[in-house]
């Protein structure tokens, strides 16, 4: 089971249109991601972590090629289908973190858990849980207008693992916050990623994210110009 | 999960106080506006009913086409044969000759010379017989200003505006200079037993309300009138019953082709109130749908400025693994709740404002001075039944029309789309 494929993507070509040219962020992509892996897309500003991020998770489609998750390709689904995919399998953190501003913290980390249609007790159990692995206990009831950088991000994480899903696609999550926070929420992801086996996708170029890594992918315009296995990551000891 | 949507929806005044209050207001409108015309409608109906056109109207043929000549030589005879007729024919509604004619009204001094004069347009009526039901119908006890009704044959009344400019008082003796039927001058004298006032613009000026059977006496008219009207009980114009009676009674007279012979026509073929409910009627179909495109419009406009914070949380929620016709739903049930919410806001407020103008109503008899049309001069709401319903096609349908179009942005774009725009 260690060495399961989660995703696969063939080939994979992403164009935008630009003016009258078509503008490529993602070009011959051809790529592959395990059960377990704590893996980074780094690269320069606009070579394309966001686009993969955003293709890997069918919110994006892409122009050409093919991509797997779960063994579904992705391309072929419905609407209806590809959200049900991402409501099981993957967990989505933000950047700008996105939690939902009407809705208090324990809110929303639930809401992924009403869209699986989880029995009330069950809910309950699993919110908390979130909630205490990301250590918000104390801020159930507080609104995201009342957090700060790192506690946004970490409810974010919380939301993203509620459900215990197999992948986590992250956007930047240390993007907006301190080196103390940085760290913290790496410490925490990776402690997830060995204690439930799930699998974390980054895209970043944050250095402090880079020390973090088992794998590291790097795009340059569009193209992954090195995969790495990153033996013995500093800094996974300090914890 | 419906009722975590609902928690939201309560907790974000951009999604419903305001989109509520909007409704509401544009609601009100259409329920205020709704009720206004129909009191208008009602108003002018049925003073155009009692004053002038009845329900029905009977001329002769050559009358009925110059009606506003006031031709008395063209007036109906044998009206003792015809009434009766009407009555045994169609017995469910009221029968009535009147007579109008135009004159001078004159008020000589002590030696019998001219002191002052002046024109008036006269209406003559059953006054005198015991339970006539023109004095109600005329409602002549309410308009009363000074003095009381005519009670013996001989009296009239007159407008008290019409009394106060020509400086004359009660019981004074009045000589009315007209021509009769024939041609020839009719010269009567009345005694001024009592001064009206209709709140009715033309009708205030210089009208002149006599007993029928005194003008058939002046006017040279034994057994004549200008015209029978008839009128349904309690006032209400029934279109249909009014046609029906108006095909079957010229049925009769169809092939006579006699100039005085008479011929019916309803409240509706009368040039003045016909066109103006015509015009009503169409004017509130156009309003109604003008507003249904502006408060879409307007709300749609609400909802595409907070649609950037919108598209944030839909996307998140796509992320999150919502499906995009989840989403859709929840929107529309969103406008359906808000549109619902603000309509019944709406309804109430605009019943309220109506039923203000409805026991209040609004003095316009400024606006009037020139008019010739019989226009009430305060015009009032009234409540119709279909005003408790009326603002729901506004604020029902432009708010989930909008949302139905605007949300179609949710399937157009790509998911990471949406989050891009909240980014930026
Ligand atoms: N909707 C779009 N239309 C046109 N071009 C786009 C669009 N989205 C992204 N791009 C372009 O594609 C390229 C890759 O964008 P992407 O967001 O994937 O970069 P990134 O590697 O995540 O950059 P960053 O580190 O700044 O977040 C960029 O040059 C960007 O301008
Ligand atoms: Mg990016």
């Amino acid at each position: 089971m260690e060495d399961q494929i989660l995703i696969a993507t063939e080939r994979l070509v992403k164009h935008y249109p630009m003016g009258k040219h078509l503008f490529t962020a993602l070009n011959d992509i051809t790529i592959t991601f395990k059960s377990r892996e704590f893996t980074g897309l780094v690269g320069p500003s606009g070579s394309g972590k966001t686009t993969l991020l955003n293709i890997i998770g069918a919110l994006d489609s892409p122009t050409r090629g093919l991509v797997r998750v779960m063994g579904q390709d992705t391309g072929t689904l419905s609407h209806k289908q590809a959200a049900r995919l991402r409501s099981i399998y993957l967990g989505f953190t933000f950047q700008t973190y996105n939690l939902l501003p009407v809705y208090t913290v324990y809110e929303n980390v639930e809401f992924p858990l009403l869209l699986l249609d989880m029995a009330p007790a069950q809910r309950k159990k699993a919110v908390l849980q979130a909630l205490e692995w990301v250590g918000l206990m104390d801020k159930q009831k507080s609104r995201p207008s009342q957090l700060s950088g790192g506690e946004s991000q970490r409810v974010s994480i919380a939301r993203a693992m509620v459900k215990a899903p197999k992948i986590v696609l992250a956007d930047e999550p240390t993007a907006n916050l301190d080196a103390a926070n940085s760290h913290n929420i790496l410490q925490m992801m990776i402690k997830l990623n060995e204690e439930l086996g799930t699998t974390f996708i980054f895209a970043s170029h944050d250095d402090k994210v880079i020390g973090y890594l088992k794998r590291k992918i790097t795009l340059t315009d569009g193209k992954v110009v090195e995969d790495a296995r990153m033996d013995l990551p500093e800094g996974r000891n300090t914890c | 999960m419906i009722r975590f949507l609902v928690k939201g929806l309560l907790r974000d005044p951009n999604r419903s106080v305001f989109p509520v209050l909007i409704v509401g207001a544009g609601v009100m409108i259409t329920v205020l506006f709704y009720c206004w015309v129909l009191g208008v409608r009602e108003d002018i109906t049925r003073t155009s009913a009692v004053l002038d056109t009845g329900h029905v109207k009977i001329t002769t043929k050559a009358y009925g086409e110059i009606p506003g000549q006031m031709p008395n030589d063209l007036a109906l005879s044998g009206i003792g044969r015809l009434v009766p007729e009407l009555f045994r024919d169609c017995p469910e509604m009221d029968w009535v000759p009147r007579i109008k004619f135009g004159g001078l009204l004159d008020f000589p001094d002590d030696k019998g010379e001219t002191r002052v004069q002046g024109p008036v347009l006269g209406m003559a009526v059953d006054l005198l017989t015991p339970g006539s039901t023109e004095v109600r119908r005329l409602n002549l006890a309410g308009a009363i200003v000074r003095g009381r009704l005519p009670e013996k044959p001989g009296e009239i009344l007159v407008s008290e505006e019409f009394a106060e400019k020509l400086g004359v008082d009660l019981y004074e003796t009045a000589t009315l200079i007209s021509a009769t039927a024939t041609g020839g001058m009719a010269v009567q004298n009345f005694i001024l037993a009592g001064t009206v006032r209709f709140g009715i613009g033309v009708m205030d000026k210089g009208t002149l309300i006599a007993d029928i059977t005194d003008i058939q006496y002046a006017l040279d008219m034994a057994d004549s009138a200008s015209e029978i009207l008839g009128f349904f009980p309690d006032m209400n114009f029934d279109e249909v019953r009014a046609l029906g009676e108006k095909t079957r009674f010229n049925a009769v007279y169809e092939n006579i082709r006699d100039e005085f012979s008479p011929v019916m026509t309803t409240l509706k073929d009368q040039s003045g109130p016909g066109e103006y409910l015509d015009w009503v009627d169409r004017w509130i179909f156009i309003f109604i749908f003008v507003f249904i495109l502006v408060m879409s419009i307007v709300l749609w406009n609400t909802g595409l400025m907070s649609g950037i914070r919108r598209y944030g949380e839909i996307g998140v929620r796509l992320a999150i693994g919502e499906s995009k016709g989840h989403v859709y739903q929840a929107l529309i049930g969103e406008a359906l709740a808000t549109g619902m919410a603000g309509s019944i806001l709406g309804t109430f407020l605009g019943l309220g404002f109506s039923y203000y103008l409805q026991e209040v109503g609004i003095d316009i008899s400024g606006m009037l001075q020139s008019a010739a049309i019989l226009f009430p001069n305060i015009l009032k709401a009234k409540i119709g039944s279909g005003a408790f319903y009326i603002g729901f096609i506004p604020g029902l349908g432009a708010t989930v029309l909008g949302s139905l179009v605007s949300g179609i942005s949710i399937f157009s774009r790509e998911t990471s789309q949406l989050f891009k725009e909240l980014e930026t």
